[in-house]
C-alpha cells in the first residue's frame, strides 16, 4: 500500500508492514478513499467498493472458515431486492431499506446455512449452490413483486440526508464517498469478528475441525453462525447495489454470480482482510478492459482463473503477503 | 389445476414424460457421480461437457447426415476433452486440497463456453431426431412421443453397459477397489493414476452423451450446460454421491417430481427439485444411498 521511492531496508519495510497490519481496517478505507481518482471511471470504482465487499463477505466463510459455498449470490441478490422493493414498492427511507435488505440477507442464510451445514465437506459447494438457485427462482417467479425476469426497476434514491448534510446520489464521486461510510463500517466489523475469541474458533475450525471439536467448541453453530454473518455482509453489498445501479437484474442472483465471489476471492487471496478488494478490482477491471477489446471476453478470465488455481492458488495479495513475510 | 381434476391417463402420461426427462438427468449424474467417487472430484465443468457433447454431436450430424454416427463421435470425442483436461490441469492438483479441481473445472466451463460461441457462433443450432425417432408410439396409455421412449431406452442400455463393466469386468474391480481405498489399490502395483484418467474420460463422455441426446428437444446454445449443473447436482446429492443406483433412482425421482408438478402447478416446476432436495437432506445428509463418512 506506500509506494515510498526511498530506499528502505528490510527490517524497516517490515516494521511498516506490521504497523499497516495493525490498523488494517484505516489501510482498507484509505486505500478505497483514493481509488476513485486512480480507477479509470468512478461507476467502475463504486463496483469494485461493492464487489469488494461482497468478496470480503464471502470470504469470511470461504477464506477464514474454509468452506467454500457456492450460494453466495442468493444473499447478495436477496439484499438488493430486500432493499430495492422496500425504496421502489414501499417507498421506506432508504437507510430503513438498506437495514431491511441486511436483516433480509441474513435471515435467507439461516435457512441455506441450517440446510447446508448438514453436508460436509465438498458436498457443502453443490448443496450451497443448489439452494441458492432455488433462491434465485423464488424470486424470479415472484414477479409482482420484483419483476422477474426484467429485473427489479425504479429503485431511486436521488438524495440522501446524512446528519442534516443534503448529498447529492447523482454524483457519482458523492455516493462513492456516501457507500464507503457503509463499507467502512462493515470492514470494521468485520475485524472485529476476526479479533474476536469467534474469530480463533473459525481459523481452528479451518485448520481442523475434530480438534476444534474436541476442544469443546461447538463446530455446528460456529460455522452456521459464520455462514449468517457472512450472508449479511453480502446482504448489505447487495442492499448497496440496488441502490447504486437504481435497477436489481435478477443475474444477481444467479449461481454465476456467486462464481464471481469465489473468483475475486481466490485472486485477490482468500483469506487475507484486503485481498478481495484486491481480486475484485482485478476482476472488473480485466472484465472491463476484455469486453471493450474482445467480445469473447469470459474465455479470458475463465482461463485466467485456471492460471492463477494451478500456479498462484495464494492469489495477488496473499502472494504479496506471503513475499513480505519471509 | 386441481389434481382430482386430472385424469388418471395424464397421470400416467406426465409420470412417463418425467421418466423420460429423468433418464437425461440419469446420464448427467452417473458422470459426476462416478467421478466424485473415484477421484473425488467436484466436476464443475460438468454442465460445460454437457453442451460440448451437443456441439460436438451436431456437428457430426452436420457433417455426416447420421444421428447415428453422432451418437459414437460424442463419447470418443467428448471422452478424449476429458482425458486431456484430466491429465495436465487437474492431475497436478491431487494431494492440494478438495477445493482446488473444482475451482480449476469452474474458471474451465467458460473457457468452453466461450470456446463454443467463437466456433459456432451465439445462436443456436437447430438439430432434429432422426426420422425413425419421430412421431409417437402406442404404449397403452395413449401415444407417446417416441424419442421420449428411446431416451429410456437410451438410458437403461448405457447404465447397463456401465453396471457390467464395474461389475463384471477385472477394470470394472479395479476401478470399484480405487473408490474403496486407493492406497492399497496402489500397493497391489496398480497405476492408480491411469485409472483415475479413465474414470474422468469415462464421467465426461456419459456427460457429452446426456448433452447430445437432449439437443433434439431443447436448443443448442453455448449456455445450455449452465442450468443444467444445478439438475445434475441435486440429483447426485439427493441419491449420494459416488453411487451408481443413487443417480439413477434420484434421476428418475427428479424428473418424475418436475414433470408431475408441471401439470399441477408449473410456477413451482423448478423450485419441486430443490424441495426433494431440501427433504433428503434434512431426513437422510448422506443422500438416499450414499454411505456415511464417504464425503469427509
Amino acid at each position: 500500500m506506500s509506494d515510498t521511492p526511498l530506499p528502505v531496508s528490510g527490517k524497516r519495510l517490515a516494521g511498516l508492514v506490521r504497523n499497516i497490519a495493525g490498523h488494517r481496517v484505516a489501510a482498507a478505507v484509505a486505500a478505497l478513499v483514493i481509488l476513485p481518482w486512480v480507477a479509470p471511471y468512478e461507476a467502475l470504482a463504486v463496483n469494485i467498493l461493492i464487489f469488494g465487499l461482497y468478496a470480503v463477505g464471502f470470504n469470511l466463510i470461504f477464506g477464514y472458515t474454509g468452506m467454500l459455498s457456492f450460494g453466495h449470490a442468493a444473499f447478495l441478490g436477496v439484499g438488493a431486492y430486500g432493499c430495492g422493493v422496500a425504496i421502489s414498492v414501499f417507498g421506506i427511507n432508504w437507510l430503513l431499506a438498506i437495514a431491511i435488505g441486511v436483516v433480509l440477507a441474513g435471515l435467507t442464510a439461516m435457512a441455506v446455512g441450517a440446510l447446508a451445514i448438514r453436508s460436509r465437506g465438498i458436498y457443502f459447494a453443490m448443496v450451497t449452490l443448489a439452494l441458492a438457485q432455488c433462491v434465485y427462482y423464488i424470486l424470479y417467479q415472484w414477479s409482482d413483486l420484483t419483476g422477474g425476469e426484467d429485473g427489479l426497476r425504479g429503485v431511486s434514491v436521488q438524495a440522501v440526508n446524512l446528519g442534516g448534510i443534503e448529498l447529492d446520489m447523482l454524483n457519482p464521486l458523492t455516493k462513492y464517498y456516501v457507500m464507503l461510510a457503509f463499507v467502512g463500517i462493515a470492514l470494521s466489523i468485520f475485524s472485529r469478528i476476526l479479533e474476536s475469541p469467534f474469530g480463533a474458533v473459525l481459523k481452528a475450525v479451518r485448520e481442523n475441525e475434530n480438534r476444534a471439536r474436541a476442544c469443546g467448541y461447538d463446530t455446528m453453530v460456529t460455522k452456521w453462525l459464520a455462514f449468517v454473518l457472512s450472508g449479511m455482509f453480502c446482504g448489505l453489498a447487495g442492499a448497496l447495489y440496488a441502490i447504486h445501479l437504481s435497477i436489481v437484474p435478477i443475474e444477481t442472483a444467479h449461481y454465476l454470480t456467486s462464481g464471481e465471489a469465489v473468483m475475486m476471492a481466490l485472486l485477490g487471496g482468500m483469506g487475507t482482510f484486503f485481498g478481495p478488494f484486491v481480486g475484485a478490482g482485478m476482476f472488473l477491471l480485466l472484465q472491463d478492459i476484455l469486453s471493450a477489446e474482445v467480445e469473447y471476453w469470459q474465455f479470458f478470465t475463465g482461463a485466467i482463473f485456471v492460471l492463477f488455481v494451478l500456479f498462484f492458488p495464494r492469489g495477488i495479495w496473499g502472494s504479496i503477503l506471503h513475499w513480505l513475510g519471509k | 389445476m386441481n389434481p382430482f381434476d386430472i385424469p388418471a391417463q395424464l397421470w400416467a402420461f406426465q409420470i412417463f414424460t418425467g421418466l423420460a426427462q429423468g433418464s437425461l438427468l440419469v446420464l448427467l449424474a452417473v458422470g459426476l457421480s462416478l467421478i466424485f467417487g473415484m477421484l473425488t472430484v467436484v466436476n464443475f465443468a460438468h454442465g460445460a461437457f454437457y453442451m460440448v457433447g451437443a456441439y460436438v454431436g451436431v456437428f457430426v450430424f452436420m457433417q455426416t447426415g447420421s444421428f447415428w454416427l453422432g451418437l459414437m463421435a460424442v463419447p470418443v470425442l467428448v471422452g478424449t476433452i476429458g482425458l486431456v483436461v484430466e491429465r495436465f490441469l487437474i492431475r497436478p492438483l491431487y494431494g492440494r486440497g478438495i477445493d482446488y479441481p473444482l475451482l480449476l473445472t469452474f474458471g474451465l466451463s467458460f473457457v468452453f463456453i466461450d470456446l463454443a460461441k467463437m466456433l459456432f457462433g451465439k445462436v443456436g443450432l437447430p438439430f432434429d431426431a432422426p426420422e425413425i425417432l419421430q412421431g409417437a408410439v402406442d404404449i397403452g396409455i395413449g401415444y407417446f412421443p417416441a424419442y421420449r421412449l428411446f431416451l429410456i431406452v437410451a438410458m437403461v442400455v448405457m447404465v447397463g453397459v456401465l453396471w457390467l463393466f464395474l461389475e463384471k469386468t477385472s477394470y470394472g474391480l479395479i476401478i470399484r477397489a480405487g473408490a474403496r481405498d486407493n492406497e492399497i489399490v496402489r500397493v497391489l502395483g496398480i497405476d492408480i493414476s491411469r485409472v483415475w484418467l479413465v474414470v474422468f474420460g469415462l464421467g465426461t463422455a456419459s456427460a457429452g452423451i446426456a448433452g447430445y441426446l437432449s439437443a433434439p428437444m431443447e436448443s443448442v446454445i453455448p449456455e445450455m450446460g449452465i442450468p443444467v449443473l444445478v439438475q445434475a447436482f441435486v440429483v447426485t446429492v439427493v441419491g449420494g454421491m459416488g453411487s451408481l443406483v443413487g443417480a439413477v433412482v434420484a434421476g428418475l425421482l427428479v424428473g418424475v417430481v418436475m414433470a408431475v408438478t408441471s401439470l399441477i402447478a408449473p410456477q413451482l416446476t423448478d423450485a419441486s427439485m430443490f424441495a426433494v432436495m431440501a427433504l433428503v437432506l434434512l431426513v437422510r445428509p448422506q443422500g438416499l444411498f450414499g454411505r456415511k463418512g464417504l464425503m469427509e
